[in-house]
């Protein structure tokens, strides 16, 4: 990494390696406040008829929770990886547009920021705090979010975050696809690609086809809240279920956007834990990308109970059937790798494994909501509640966590601790069973979800109450993690370039690595580059220093710049004044115009 | 250590799943694992299928990594893994098998969806269900009937429920009655059943509709034949008319010159649409939606602050407030329209 | 537009940028697709008037279409120009390229203009909402293009644009033909097939 210090080098910063660590820390703080915004909505739902906070908070404590934690933290903590991570493994300098990368960072922060600001700003808006915070939902299902049931600017908050964060992963999604597509080193083709990388490409393709649908959809609302148009109104004619069909075109693909580059994690450290290949790479490579096209065609299964009709409801539930093979199957190639083996139990590989056991329960109870009669007792109850959860949290969470013990020495140049990464798993491993098992049977038993209360009649005050220890237990774990991570600032022991005897390129240079990452860009032979097969040797590292002074990039103001319009544009919105709307555009385009005729080397 | 963990959670995942399969600890009246009408019973038993192939599925799963990660843990001295990248013919096995796993789910399945898709019998009783923020109107066409909140069908016979939304989605779901249908404005979605057993049973609104969707809760009351007949008809009948001198009279005068009139009906007495028609509200087992039992306690907090009990209700603190002797002669009124 | 001359060695043979701007329109397909879509879905299901049939003017529009057409032509040329190192008639066929594209938008305008006298604004009915947020959309498209290309004209006048630079121009040129695209689509869809 470059070792220019100060405030100015990184808001300059257009290195993968600084916007990745940037990354990871915005999307660990967001994450700490998605946590916070959860045990509040796990203590209020501890026993029935909670009244630790009102309704109207607790509406807005679950909408945040959701948006926070799919756009700020497990989508953002994934693109950490994305860019530190990606150019080390194809062998490359840096990414395809590094200034559009430091682009997406400051949008994505400053999106962030929009949204969680409506939790303090209530008094600009003549009302309390926590007052104006997004309530409708992290869905927002048309016509509640439209102006005659949501007249506040909480929804105003919501969509202008959402499209602003749009941005930030369009822009990425480009970025990468270029970068995975043409900046491999000399041999790399792309059967040879680690399986990280792929997933990785895979979802950047996704987003780029979801995101526009989504961006529509919110341009519409926006347009029903502000113009007075009727997209959504069925007093002109309007549906509201046109929302759910644009929302969900766009929400179920988002759902592989999040598994895949965890899966990808997984694929990464199971092998090296294991000390032998990936089971079936083709395999696990094709189901990727067969899991990317037929995402495209599962959405209405979000909808068995709008009442679509029969032949949609049938045909909806058989795709959605359809795609639990390419899912299920790499369940199977994970155990392959680990079968007959050399396992070594690094907290990495706990997490994997955690991500194996988990992601399957939360794939069955998937199994059983791609049926629509029997989803139409548990959709938007508890039961699916448990199920997103053990996809989400027992999925992604536990595979990126996988992913941050990974690769948390060659970011840092430390290591972290391994016994305080044992306690860290198994406490957060407890505590998600405590917390979302129990969800299952408490939706069976009849609980609504996105209630903040509930009947002492129903019977379910003693479950809710496990699962509220649960989340503590989770919370408890993170604290073990955050102290792992200072101590590991503090006193942590110094990485080599390979911990952990990697067969990926990016074990091959320092932790951390120099500024241009490869004092030689090597030339790669094999998809197991550093290990030795029975087909080829083990590539020899690159040397230490670099044969010719490699010349990087220097920084760039004008990324911030750009970025910065964007929020002045969306509070036009929020305070009515149209004239935001031209100088948050001037700010955009003067700041693209700087950075179009920058000198700018790559 | 790992078998050790694998026990915990082996006994978490068996003693919830005794909970529930059997229902004990119980009773639970919201509950969708005790169906009590053909259409819960046809979900029911589809996801009973559904549960036991996942249960198969995952202890073999599960199984399989454990013992992996037993019997393949690092030991000192072990030589480097055989380097398998894969094996052609269980790859395809482990994609077949899921496959025809899915097949036995996916053919019960459209079964299913067909033969609970909310066709009926033309002589099904036919019911309106219009949502509201946050109450439910029952409208019963053939009879002329309208009431709210508390829904009556006769045992046995075919029901067949229309329903709707007058402002945002809602979602109507008795669970032990059967699965759940959005209450969309401008369409109209239809659940059929027969009730298999009398009872009074449970429901909430079950798609997020704003402040008190918490709060939208519904009772099914499944009478025989006969007790549906009676109740349909003192329903239709007009409101009872308080005696003379009494002090629901005075609740009854009260309320003909209050706020009331604007949102509620009763029959021969006030004409508003807004909120649930009242002209049998005595009747009703629960107040607010299925919030509160209906006692002159409970009717009398609800009367003076309604907000407070269900944040956003449109019913308003009455300006001025009425006093608490006002309130007890409304409670005395309502509580006799029986 | 700033790149050296020099061009990289990519994996697959293309251009960064290229590739980049490829992907972007693979984006872009899927926002006017969703548009075109609701577009679709909501055609015919206006409660009130105008309708459709009531206020399109075929040969007004039809009109601005050839326009745009002709607008595509240009910038074939101007790439041409650029490519051969002919910056005369490059900034020559950049600035046609750039004011046909201003006359369209002049077309849109008083074509948006002459909907509102009519009694159509955004807010009137469902085709009001669908027609002017989609043909809205597209226009902002095609102003965007419109300054991009003044913008590469303004370059080429101060002489920093020629055939060492001319892969910005093929984007250039990408982009603007790939919104006369979209807008043949919109015209079928909107105003030929009612």
């Amino acid at each position: 990494m470059s070792d220019a210090k100060g405030l100015k080098s990184w808001l300059t910063t257009t290195d993968h390696k600084r916007i990745g660590l940037l990354y990871f820390w915005t999307a660990l703080g967001f994450f700490l406040i998605g946590g916070i915004e959860a045990l509040f909505i796990r203590v209020q739902l501890a026993q029935p008829n909670g009244h630790l906070v009102s309704a109207e908070t607790f509406n807005q404590l679950f909408t945040m929770h959701g948006t926070t934690m799919i756009f700020l933290a497990l989508m953002p903590l994934s693109s950490a990886f994305f860019n530190y991570i990606i150019p080390l493994q194809i062998g490359a300098r840096d990414v395809a547009f590094p200034r559009l990368n430091a682009f997406s960072y400051w949008v994505f922060l400053l999106g962030g920021l929009l949204l969680n600001a409506s939790w303090l700003v209530g008094p600009l808006f003549h009302a309390g705090m926590l007052n104006v915070a997004p309530d409708g939902g992290w869905f927002g299902y048309a016509n509640l979010t439209e102006r005659q049931f949501s007249p506040g600017p909480n929804i105003d908050f919501w969509q202008l975050g959402l499209q602003t964060l749009g941005i930030s992963s369009l822009a990425a999604g480009f970025n990468f696809i270029v970068t995975i597509l043409n900046l491999r080193a000399p041999g790399m083709t792309m059967m040879r690609l680690p399986v990280f990388t792929w997933m990785t490409l895979v979802t950047q393709f996704i987003i780029i086809t979801a995101f526009p649908v989504i961006t529509v959809a919110l341009v519409f609302l926006m347009f029903d809240r502000l113009f007075g148009t009727h997209f959504y109104l069925t007093s002109a004619g309007g549906t509201p279920i046109l929302w759910q069909h644009l929302f969900w075109l766009f929400g179920h693909p988002e759902v592989y956007i999040l598994i895949l580059p965890a899966m990808g994690v997984v694929s990464e450290v199971l092998p090296t834990f294991a000390r032998k290949p990936l089971f079936g790479y083709p395999v696990v490579v094709y189901s990727g990308i067969l899991i990317g096209l037929m995402g495209w065609g599962v959405w209405s299964h979000h909808m068995f109970s709008v009442g679509l009709g029969p032949i949609a409801d049938s045909a909806f539930a058989a795709t959605s059937m359809l795609i639990a093979i390419p899912t299920g199957v790499k369940i199977f190639n994970w155990v392959g790798t680990l079968w007959g083996g050399d396992i070594r139990g690094t907290t990495a590989l706990h997490f994997a494994v955690g991500f194996v056991a988990m992601f399957t329960i939360g794939g069955l109870s998937g199994v059983s909501h791609a049926s629509p009669p029997a989803d139409l007792q548990q959709t938007d109850t508890y039961y699916v509640v448990a199920h997103f959860h053990y996809v989400l949290f027992g999925g992604t969470v536990l595979g990126l966590f996988a992913g941050i013990y990974y690769w948390w020495p060659k970011m840092t140049g430390r290591l972290l601790s391994e016994p305080l990464g044992k306690w860290h798993f198994w406490l957060q491993f407890l505590g998600m069973n405590l917390a979302f098992f129990p969800m299952h049977f408490i939706g069976l038993l009849g609980m609504p979800r996105r209630v903040y209360t509930y009947s002492p009649e129903l019977g379910v005050g003693g479950l809710n109450l496990a699962s509220t220890v649960g989340a503590f237990l989770i919370a408890l774990s993170i604290l073990v993690f955050l102290f792992n991570v200072w101590r590991s600032a503090r006193h942590g022991q110094a990485a080599p370039n390979d911990p952990w005897g990697g067969a990926t390129l990016e074990w091959s240079i320092p932790s951390p690595p120099p500024a241009y990452n490869f004092s030689v860009i090597p030339t790669v032979t094999s998809r197991l580059p550093r290990w030795k097969t029975e087909h080829h040797e083990a590539m020899r590292d690159p040397p230490a220093t670099p044969p010719a002074p490699i010349h990087m990039p220097g920084g760039s103001w004008w990324p911030l710049v750009a970025a910065c319009g964007l929020p002045v544009m969306a509070l036009s919105v929020l305070t009515h004044a149209l004239w935001l709307v031209f100088v948050g555009a001037a700010i955009l385009i003067f700041g693209i115009y700087r950075w179009a005729f920058e000198p700018f080397e790559v | 250590m790992r078998i050790v963990v694998a026990v915990p959670r082996l006994r978490l995942w068996l003693a919830t799943a005794a909970l529930a399969v059997s229902g004990c600890g119980g009773p639970f009246p919201q509950s969708t694992l005790q169906p009590r009408s053909d259409f819960a019973r046809a979900t029911d038993v589809l996801f009973t299928d559904i549960f036991w192939w996942a249960a198969g599925v995952f202890l073999v799963v599960e199984t399989l990594l454990v013992v992996a990660l037993i019997r393949f843990r690092h030991r000192e001295g072990r030589a480097t893994p055989k380097p398998t990248h894969g094996h052609t013919l269980m790859e395809i096995a482990w994609t077949l098998a899921p496959a025809a796993i899915l097949v036995f789910v996916a053919v019960p399945t459209v079964r299913t969806i067909f033969a609970t898709s909310g066709e009926a019998p033309a002589d099904a009783l036919k019911v309106d269900v219009i949502g509201h923020q946050w109450w439910w109107e029952f409208r019963y066409p053939e009879l002329g009937l309208v009431t709210a909140n508390e829904l009556h069908v006769p045992l046995g016979r075919a029901v067949q429920l229309s329903i709707t939304s007058a402002d945002v989605i809602h979602a109507f779901w008795a669970p032990p009655l059967g699965g759940k249908r959005d209450a969309i404005p401008g369409h109209v979605n239809r659940i059929a059943f027969r009730a298999t057993d009398e009872g009074d049973y449970s429901g909430q609104c079950a798609e997020f509709c704003g402040a008190s969707h918490a709060n939208m809760r519904l009772r099914v009351v499944v009478d025989s034949d006969s007790g549906f007949g009676r109740w349909a008809t003192v329903q239709l009948a007009g409101p009872a008319a308080p005696a003379p001198g009494t002090v629901a009279e005075r609740g009854k005068a009260i309320y003909a010159r209050s706020a009331c009139i604007g949102c509620h009906t009763i029959q021969g007495v006030s004409p508003g649409v807004i909120g649930p028609n009242l002209t049998h509200v005595g009747s009703r087992t629960t107040l607010a939606s299925g919030l509160f039992p209906n006692d002159s306690a409970h009717m009398a907090s609800w009367i003076a602050d309604a907000p407070a009990l269900k944040p956003g209700s449109l019913m308003m603190r009455m300006k001025p407030p009425l006093s608490d002797a006002d309130i007890a002669a409304l409670v005395a009124y309502l509580e006799s329209l029986k | 537009m700033t790149h050296a001359a020099v061009t990289h060695h990519t994996s697959m043979g293309l251009d960064n940028r290229k590739m980049a701007f490829w992907a972007f329109i693979g984006s872009e397909c899927l926002l006017f697709t969703s548009l075109i879509s609701t577009y679709l879905v909501y055609k015919g299901k206006s409660v009130v008037g105008p309708y459709p049939h009531d206020i399109l003017n075929i040969p007004f529009t039809s009109v601005s279409t050839f326009d745009l057409l002709m607008s595509s032509l240009m910038m074939v040329l101007a790439l041409a120009a650029v490519q051969r190192g002919d910056m005369k008639w490059g900034k020559i066929w950049l600035f046609s390229t750039a004011l046909l594209g201003l006359v369209f938008l002049g077309g849109q305008v008083l074509e948006f203009s002459e909907f509102v006298h009519k009694g159509l604004t955004i807010s009137t009915n469902l085709f009001g909402c669908t027609f002017f947020v989609l043909t809205g959309t597209h226009g902002a498209h095609v102003a965007v293009g419109v300054l991009w290309l003044l913008t590469l004209w303004v370059r080429a006048l101060q002489g920093k644009l020629g055939p060492a630079n001319a892969m910005t121009v093929e984007i250039t040129g990408l982009y603007w033909h790939f919104v006369d695209v979209v807008w043949i689509v919109i015209f079928t869809v909107v105003y030929l097939i009612q």
